[in-house]
């Protein structure tokens, strides 16, 4: 299974969504391939962004609308998580407000932290946090719009350059 | 099985973390170090090590986050500490379980 003649040396991980569960799966990897000691980077692009901009990457939220695995959430209530939950109720003023406070709460429990501490630890454990200059211009953002953490503003090209090297590998989030 | 650290034969999983935390002596936390890449120990290192058997003893799950937390040690120190899997190498070192969390 395992191949250790060609170890995952390097991870770079990009994150095109800027919801609650859109974001988190990457930030989990990257830190969890800094205590494997793989090196990590995250390019936070398009909606992505909204993890990184300071006034607002305390606020993402878990999409309820078309989200049509929600029943996964019911355990949480105490539901089996059989239990249907039509994507219209998704759309229910205040479901996705309730659904992040479920998420937040058991992710916490887990020892995960929320999106800026995650970005802290992943910034202190000498992982990379980039963002996207095409969508920076799109959302007409500025560097100083973004948590002090982020390590820079890349075009496309600059994102391939950091990537570059044996044993690494690209993963669309 | 068994390992020969520091001249005592240690019980060992095929990691070569300790399976009984009681063998464990500084004299072995510096072989195991040693064999890391990691060291050698200064007062930094100890300090962790130290916290992780007090926490392991406690039953207390330990995560990176938790480390960062604990006052013991910043995030960075730690990597610093024990470069190439920081909560791996020093729970090795230490003699306790490798971590089995994802964060």
């Amino acid at each position: 299974m395992s191949n250790p003649e060609q170890p995952v040396k390097k991870i770079c991980l990009i994150v095109s969504r800027g919801s609650l569960d859109g974001v988190y799966p990457a930030l989990i990897m990257a830190n969890g391939a800094r205590m494997e000691g793989i090196e990590a980077s995250v390019f936070f692009t398009f909606f992505g962004l909204n993890a990184l901009v300071d006034k607002t990457l305390d606020h993402l939220k878990v999409s309820t609308v078309g989200n049509s695995a929600l029943n996964m959430a019911m355990p949480m209530l105490g539901l089996p998580m059989t239990m249907p939950f039509p994507t219209w109720m998704g759309a229910i003023p205040g479901v996705s407000a309730f659904a992040t406070h479920l998420m937040n709460k058991e992710m916490d429990k887990l020892d995960i932290p929320p999106v800026r501490e995650f970005l802290e630890l992943i910034s202190d454990s000498g992982g990379k946090l980039y963002a996207c200059k095409l969508a920076m211009d799109m959302f007409k953002l500025k560097r100083e719009d973004l948590s002090d953490r982020v390590d820079g503003v890349l075009t496309v090209g600059q994102f391939y350059e950091e990537a570059a090297g044996e044993g690494s590998h690209i993963l669309f989030t | 099985m068994t390992k020969n650290l520091a001249g005592t034969d240690l019980n060992v999983n095929e990691e070569g973390y300790l399976t009984d935390m009681t063998q464990w002596t500084e004299a072995v936390a510096e072989a195991i170090a040693a064999e890391e890449g990691v060291g050698p120990l200064a007062e930094g290192h100890w300090k962790v090590i130290r916290y992780l058997r007090e926490q392991q003893a406690k039953g207390a799950a330990l995560t990176i986050r938790g480390m960062g937390k604990s006052g013991v040690v910043t995030t960075k120190e730690l990597y610093d500490l024990f470069p190439g899997g920081p909560l791996k190498k020093s729970s090795k070192i230490a003699g306790i379980p490798k971590p089995v969390g994802c964060i």
